[in-house]
């Protein structure tokens, strides 16, 4: 299908499911981007990883009684937030095995209450793998002003975020709260999955908060940089992965996941001073 | 004058167990003092303490502003920012919540990076540093809110003769302003180049300027070694 086609089909009354997606789609892209960049720089992938299972339960419950799934999710994923964030304090405590147990039951935990749901083999999948319709109107205006939100978020407490990412000890000393600015991330993390689950599903979601981040920083070493880069990164893919599945009727989630991998391998490359053939050239 | 740090009967537990008791000690501006003692001694806890990162079990402890480059290395160093950026971070707190820097702040973060002989590499990446450039940065950016006493934990860790070398009279240097407590298991040099020295086991067992401390007694019970130790021949305590 030609881009020209996809632009009348987005256009088209009669789909109009297919904007819809995309904008979600590209929204979350652009929020998980932003703040996938701490992520990466922590090394706490596992943080969004343990927020996408245990937002399941939330996800099945909302489901189960035909509520609002975006609500269902966000008020799972923040008491998840504040679980890891309480955990991940005591560092006696082995955070990622607890969290590796603790999350993959409330995983358990959403398909035995999904399997109370008529179908449930179908919207098991759906939620797993992500589907761009059955969006309902309301969640375009949720998803918008939940961007906003996170953006200026993440621009107040930019030097913060920094200091505490750079050197926690030093943050301390400084007298930052390191507990509620690490909540407060994890918040973010949690709202950036929570939107883009819907689309990308509940097992894809974890590359869109760190696919980017990490193509980001192959190419640059400043992170002013890397934060626009890589929701551009994010964005960019959403959109070509939609694309290219709604050309070939390939599963979104997938699609989109696939375009980030070629993104992030083209990225290792090419990337100007550390990638393999800038450095097979010196 | 006021001491740039006072501590006074300083008690401090770390998991239920005491780790320092009655720790006396004052460091005023214009002196290099040494921290020595053996691993395990509370050195680290005793610095963490004076930056009010320990809670006391008593004691008081009292400074003007106290700033500090950690033992404990957890500076990410192959975070996507520039030795200035790296440096500016300590300034977060002056800055202020929601607000940016402004130039006067750039200023301090210069001023800091002259001083410890890094303005030529303000805008590299602090990822493609040597392991000396590296601790200057942490101390250019616990020097950069101008405190009254700065705080080394063991700064020549993993660092060449040259490093320590270069470092060492950076410290000199900065201790001519300000008070300087570096904690350090190289004996020798401590007693060579410092003003004072602190010999700690749990509580401060002796102090004083390097020509004070010659009785062996007071070594062999802060490091807990026999009258035979190379410990005490090295510091020519003992006759060879
Ligand atoms: N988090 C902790 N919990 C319990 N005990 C600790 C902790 N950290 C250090 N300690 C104990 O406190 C004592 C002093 O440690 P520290 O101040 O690090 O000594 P130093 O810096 O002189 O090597 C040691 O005996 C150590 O075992
Ligand atoms: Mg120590």
């Amino acid at each position: 299908m030609s881009p020209w086609q996809f632009l009348a089909d987005l256009t088209n009354p009669d789909l109009a499911f297919l904007p819809k997606a995309l904008t979600i789609a590209v929204l979350s892209a652009i929020m998980c981007g932003v703040v996938g960049c701490y992520v990466v720089l922590r090394g706490m992938a596992f943080i969004g990883d343990a927020v996408a299972h245990a937002v399941f339960p939330g996800l099945a419950i909302a489901f189960l009684f035909s509520g609002s799934l975006v609500l269902g999710g966000t008020i799972a994923g923040i008491v998840t937030a504040l679980l890891v964030t309480v955990f991940a304090q005591n560092r006696r405590l082995k955070e990622d095995s607890v969290i590796g147990i603790f999350f993959v039951a409330a995983f358990a935990l959403g398909i035995v209450i999904i399997s109370r749901a008529p179908g449930y083999a179908g919207s098991l999948q759906q939620f797993l793998f992500g589907s761009i319709t059955g969006i309902p109107d309301r969640d375009l205006y949720v998803v918008g002003g939940t961007t906003i939100a996170v953006l200026l978020t993440v621009f107040l407490l930019h030097k913060e975020f920094v200091a505490v990412t750079l050197d926690r000890e030093m943050a301390r000393a400084l007298g930052l709260r390191v507990f509620w600015l690490d909540l407060m991330l994890y918040v973010l993390v949690t709202l950036a999955v929570v939107m883009a689950v819907q689309t990308i599903g509940n097992i894809l979601v974890l590359a869109l908060l760190v696919t980017p981040a990490a193509t980001a920083r192959l190419l640059t070493d400043r992170l002013p940089a890397m934060m626009a880069l890589a929701p551009a990164i994010g964005a960019g893919c959403a959109l070509i992965g939609l694309y290219l599945s709604w050309s070939w009727d390939l599963p979104v989630g997938g699609t989109i996941v696939l375009t980030l991998t070629g993104a992030f391998l083209l990225a290792h490359l090419l990337a100007p001073r550390h990638g393999l053939v800038a450095r097979l050239a010196t | 004058m006021t001491a740039a740090l006072q501590m006074t009967g300083v008690a401090a537990d770390l998991g239920g167990r005491p780790v320092l008791r009655d720790v006396d000690l004052r460091l005023d501006a214009g002196e290099f003092t040494a921290l020595l003692g053996p691993n395990g001694a509370g050195k680290t806890t005793l610095m963490r303490a004076a930056l009010g990162l320990v809670p006391l079990r008593g004691g008081t402890v009292s400074t003007g502003s106290a700033g500090y480059v950690p033992q404990r290395h957890e500076f990410t160093w192959d975070f996507p920012a520039s030795v200035q950026d790296a440096v500016l971070s300590g300034l977060v707190r002056r800055i202020g919540l929601f607000r940016r820097p402004k130039v006067a702040h750039w200023q301090s973060v210069w001023a800091a990076l002259d001083q410890v002989k890094l303005g030529d590499l303000r805008k590299r990446p602090v990822g493609e540093l040597s392991g000396g450039q590296r601790q200057r940065v942490l101390v250019a950016r616990a020097l950069v809110l101008e405190p009254s006493v700065l705080l080394l934990d063991e700064p020549f860790t993993g660092l060449d003769m040259p490093a320590q070398e270069t470092l060492t009279d950076l410290f000199t240097e900065i201790a001519r302003e300000r008070a300087v407590l570096m904690a350090t298991h190289d004996l020798t040099a401590a007693a060579y180049t410092c003003d004072r020295l602190i010999l700690l086991n749990r509580t401060v067992i002796a102090a004083g300027p390097p020509a004070d401390l010659k009785d062996p007694e007071i070594w062999m019970r802060t490091f807990d070694v026999g009258p035979g130790s190379h410990l005490l021949k090295a510091l020519d305590l003992v006759g060879a």
